[in-house]
């Protein structure tokens, strides 16, 4: 299995995503420059977290118009599974492979932090106390009604704050499109692969417990 | 004047209003054998700044102990101190101060100080791990002081969150002399391989000198001599002495700068700092024992019409100069395009030794390299003690009387008041802003003792942390130090690492005053005495003087910034306990109330004495709790300071509760549990102390081990799952004292 990481000059999360994927998932993967198109031959793609161009403009928005957006945007057609996680998230909104939009924090600050999830739908099976770290400035989601209404009604939204801390509309931490293929998350996965100091090693790694369902789907 | 140079005169009176002293214009006459130019004297007044020539402070650094077998760069020689971590690695770090640039626009000034030290690590070809910062505040009730720790904070989260670089910790303190002159102190740690580590020494007549990075403007024109006065009413108009930051930019130069030193391109590299391209040129030239040559009109602009002496102090930030040798130039500019940066040819190297600035053709400076950045005039200013805080009576019964009263509520509301205060209350409000995780490398983060992230391709582990204890330093200078140094030490080995260096930040008052210059000498003594004790060389620092305004100096505050080594990362130690266990006192415990936080947060009482400190009783509680984790006894560690031995264990549990999601409690044991002399035993500040939690059945060994250690050991608490805190017969309820202590300072956030 290839998988196929979108970077761009600000991207910060790529490496360390590609190196949960490798260890933990023994696949190929492979970083996709930004100034370039790519051949659909991986299998699944990430866009990873950051802040591809600086994100002074709104997040994403530049990197939403980049050359390699455009194979990306091919890939979604072929149906190839991707996912983007925060700036990678962002960048799907502004392209709008995603409904919706990810605006300012309410809080007005960064936040970095564990926080407590509700798996929606086929993530309902994530356990009562599931949590993945965050750490965003701009990861209030936000949608106009009807909107709402439909990623309600298809069973779009995938992950919910149980203690919402940035604003987002129903509490939203992510999402999918309408066919399941193209997700968007705030919290980070790959970031939960190395249990804290304190962490009882047996007990499920939160990240693979995610990502596993993701994998599920190529 | 030299006939060639073109430009017009530097005069006496230029001088002076650049900020040299007249004997400095008169020394630069001498040394040159001519008056200078107006290029080269504002050359001279960048450089002969104390920011950059540290010439009030560097004969007494210059004595510091920095003996050690893992030493790479001599202090002072290169960007930052480097340490020999395992045959293929090295860790590089160094702590900078922005003081001033904070005080007057706090957002930039912190994010600036952030992207400074960032560059003076990568310039080395290391790649930042993690970053730290130690801030001092006046009290955030003021308007004035919240929005300054508020704009700080998110300067420093903002710049080092986009870079990707974690921040691993550090500390913060409130004291009303800060008010006007915050200090902003960052530190950042990276690691760089060995072999291929870049110099900043230029060398090799005829290579090219190249400059890349941002563009070139006007900001920043005079930051260093800005940082070379004290603050006044009207520092606020220089506002444009302080540079303006693009994290994005500084992530492009760094992946960029990181490529080439790796890719064996450069023959060396400084980045642009304070004085701008005359620092790096001139420094760099003068430790190559070389000349370079520079055409200022070749330099990437971003405003029309700059002069010669604009393009050579700009202090525009993310900049970078570096040698390349003409064969490798192509090679090395494509990397820079590659990360769509300019990368620009503007001069040379030769074997003159001169540093010569051409615009345009014409000659606007000819001055030897060494003049400007080896032989500015160094000073050891005199020094007077002066008054000092005195002793006070420090017979404090409050805690005792409310528990020989049994009285619960006025117990309750002792304890509410010390962990809620701004010095001792959860800094997570502040870290919760930074980036902890990225980076994967994360054993232990802010909030602790020290920070642990591990060592890339490799097994070990570095802790990490930055201490300053601002009232020990205004009470007694020289033991002040002392304690900080131990404290750090003993933050660095209760997370189970062994400590193999230190850098500082010291920052101080107008050195000119004789009083305020003995808080500076007395620092350096002890700060050289301890590291000699405890054989830790101290690998650089950072110098800030002139922290004071109309209202006076603030306190004096040396930063100690330690790391430590952790050969298997598997081996860090938390510093929180989890059920049941049993917390005990490590090490010689002499706990006084003169000069502690409870004094000063009950009774606004700032004096001495200090608590005893020596440094034989530290090294041996030290030795034993890197035993007893090495023996697997320990299953958490802190050490005492701030509040004592009752904050210090509240904390531990604190951090089990969070990390296990349980209902943790404490119940105090045997004289700890008693009213006589509570205040001292309870909330008495101490040296050389840890408190430990015990592994499960393992009491007993640790008991023998301190024995035969010699080393004192006394039982200060259970810990239980009932959610209470237990001192004799009265109990109240923990989650309503973490409570004050997650919100003492997180109100000032909101």
């Amino acid at each position: 299995m290839k998988a196929g990481i979108l970077t761009f000059p600000g991207s910060n999360c790529d490496k360390d995503l590609g190196n949960v994927l490798r260890e933990f998932y023994g696949i190929e993967v492979e970083y996709l420059w930004h100034t370039s198109a790519f051949a659909i031959e991986h299998d699944l793609y990430f866009v990873p977290g950051g802040f591809s161009y600086g994100d002074y403009l709104r997040s994403g928005a530049m990197a939403a118009k980049a050359p390699s957006l455009k194979s990306l945007r091919e890939a979604s057609e072929k149906g190839r599974v991707i996912t983007g996680i925060c700036n990678g998230f962002q960048i799907l909104t502004e392209a709008h492979l995603l409904p919706g939009a990810l605006i300012r924090n309410d809080s007005l600050k960064h936040i970095c932090e564990w926080v407590d999830l509700k798996g929606e739908g086929e993530f309902s099976f994530l356990p009562e106390d599931f949590a993945l770290p965050v750490s965003h400035s701009e990861g209030n989601y936000l949608i106009d009604p009807d909107g709402l209404q439909s990623l309600e009604e298809n069973q779009q939204i995938i992950l919910r704050y149980r203690k919402n801390p940035n604003g987002s509309v129903a509490d939203i931490a992510g999402i999918q499109s309408a066919n399941g293929r193209i997700i968007g998350l705030m919290p980070h996965p790959e970031r939960a692969f190395f249990p804290a100091m304190d962490y009882n090693q047996s007990l499920p790694i939160p990240g693979k417990t995610f990502l596993d369902r993701i994998f599920a789907r190529v | 004047m030299n006939e060639s140079l073109i430009d017009k005169e530097g005069t006496a009176e230029e001088a002076v209003k650049l900020g040299l002293f007249p004997y400095e214009y008169d020394r630069i006459c001498e040394k040159l054998g001519r008056t200078p130019t107006f290029t080269e004297l504002a050359m001279f007044s960048g450089m002969w700044s104390e920011h950059c020539s540290y010439k009030n402070s560097i004969l007494l650094l210059k004595t510091l102990y920095s003996k050690s077998d893992r030493l790479l760069a001599k202090p002072g020689e290169e960007n930052a101190g480097a340490l020999r971590l395992n045959d293929k690695q090295a860790v590089v770090f160094k702590i900078e101060s922005h003081n001033h640039p904070s005080a007057v626009e706090p957002y930039q000034g912190a994010a600036t100080g952030v992207g400074g030290i960032m560059r003076d690590i990568f310039t080395m070809g290391a790649r930042p791990l993690v970053s730290l910062n130690s801030l001092r505040f006046g009290h955030p009730e003021k308007s004035r002081n919240r929005y300054l720790l508020r704009q700080v904070v998110k300067g420093i989260g903002d710049y080092g969150n986009s870079l990707g670089i974690p921040v691993a910790g550090g500390e913060l303190f409130f004291h009303e002399s800060f008010s006007k002159n915050p200090l902003v102190n960052a530190m950042t740690v990276g690691i760089a391989s060995v072999e291929s580590m870049a110099s900043a020494r230029a060398r090799g007549p005829g290579n090219l000198v190249v400059y890349v990075g941002a563009r070139t403007g006007r900001d920043g024109i005079h930051g260093a001599s800005f940082a070379s006065k004290e603050l006044s009413n009207e520092s606020a108009e220089e506002r444009s002495a302080v540079q303006v930051g693009d994290p994005f930019m500084e992530k492009l130069v760094m992946e960029a700068t990181l490529e080439v030193i790796q890719k064996k391109l450069v023959v060396s590299i400084q980045d642009m700092g304070a004085a701008g391209l005359v620092s790096s040129s001139s420094e760099m030239a003068a430790s190559g024992g070389v000349g370079i040559d520079l055409h200022t009109d070749r330099i990437p602009a971003r405003e029309a019409n700059m002069q010669p002496f604009e393009f050579l102090l700009s202090e525009s930030q993310e900049r970078m100069l570096i040698v390349v040798e003409p064969t490798k130039y192509a090679e090395l500019k494509a990397v820079f395009t590659k990360w769509e940066l300019e990368a620009a040819e503007i001069g040379a190297v030769t074997d003159t030794g001169l540093l010569q600035i051409f615009h345009l053709g014409e000659l606007y400076a000819s001055v030897p390299a060494s003049l400007l950045a080896k032989d500015a005039p160094r000073y050891e200013r005199e020094v007077k003690e002066p008054v000092l805080p005195q002793a006070e009576n420090h017979e404090i019964r409050d805690f005792a009387n409310a528990l020989s009263q049994k009285n619960e509520a006025s117990a309750k509301d002792i304890l509410t008041a010390i962990l809620s205060h701004v010095n001792i209350a959860s800094k997570k409000p502040l870290f919760r802003q930074y980036d902890t995780d990225i980076g994967l490398m994360r054993k232990i983060g802010p909030g602790q003792n020290s920070g642990v992230y591990r060592v890339p391709d490799s097994n070990q582990a570095l802790s990490v942390t930055v201490d300053g204890n601002s009232f020990y330093i205004s009470i007694s200078p020289y033991e002040g130090v002392l304690h900080t140094v131990a404290e750090a030490r003993r933050n660095i080995i209760s997370s189970g690492a062994t400590p193999i260096g230190i850098t500082n930040g010291l920052n101080y008052a107008n050195p000119f005053r004789p009083e305020n210059y003995y808080f500076f000498e007395s620092t350096i003594r002890a700060m050289s005495h301890a590291a000699e004790t405890f054989k830790l060389p101290i690998t650089g620092g950072n110098v800030s003087f002139y922290n004071e305004s109309e209202d006076g100096p603030v306190l004096p505050t040396p930063m100690i910034g330690m790391v430590g080594l952790i050969e298997n990362h598997e081996d860090a130690l938390p510093a929180t306990a989890s059920p049941i266990t049993a917390l005990y006192l490590v090490g010689q415990f002499l706990p006084v109330l003169s000069a502690s936080q409870y004094a000063w947060i009950l009774r606004e009482s700032q004096g001495g004495p200090l608590p005893q400190i020596d440094l034989a009783e530290e090294e041996k509680s030290g030795e034993l709790i890197l035993r007893a984790n090495a023996l697997k006894l320990l299953q958490g560690a802190t050490d005492l300071s701030n509040g004592g031995a009752m904050i210090a264990a509240l904390r531990m549990i604190f951090g089990g509760r969070e990390v296990l999601r349980n209902s943790l409690g404490l119940t105090l044991h045997g004289s700890f549990a008693q009213s006589e002399g509570a205040d001292k035993l309870l909330f008495g500040e101490t040296a050389h102390t840890y408190l430990v939690a015990v592994t499960a059945g393992k009491e007993s060994d640790l008991l023998t081990l301190a024995e035969t250690q010699k080393v004192p050991l006394q039982k200060f608490a259970d810990v239980t799952d009932n959610g209470s805190l237990t001192i004799g017969s009265i109990k109240m309820d923990v989650a309503d004292l973490q409570k004050a202590w997650e919100t003492g300072l997180e109100k000032y956030f909101r």
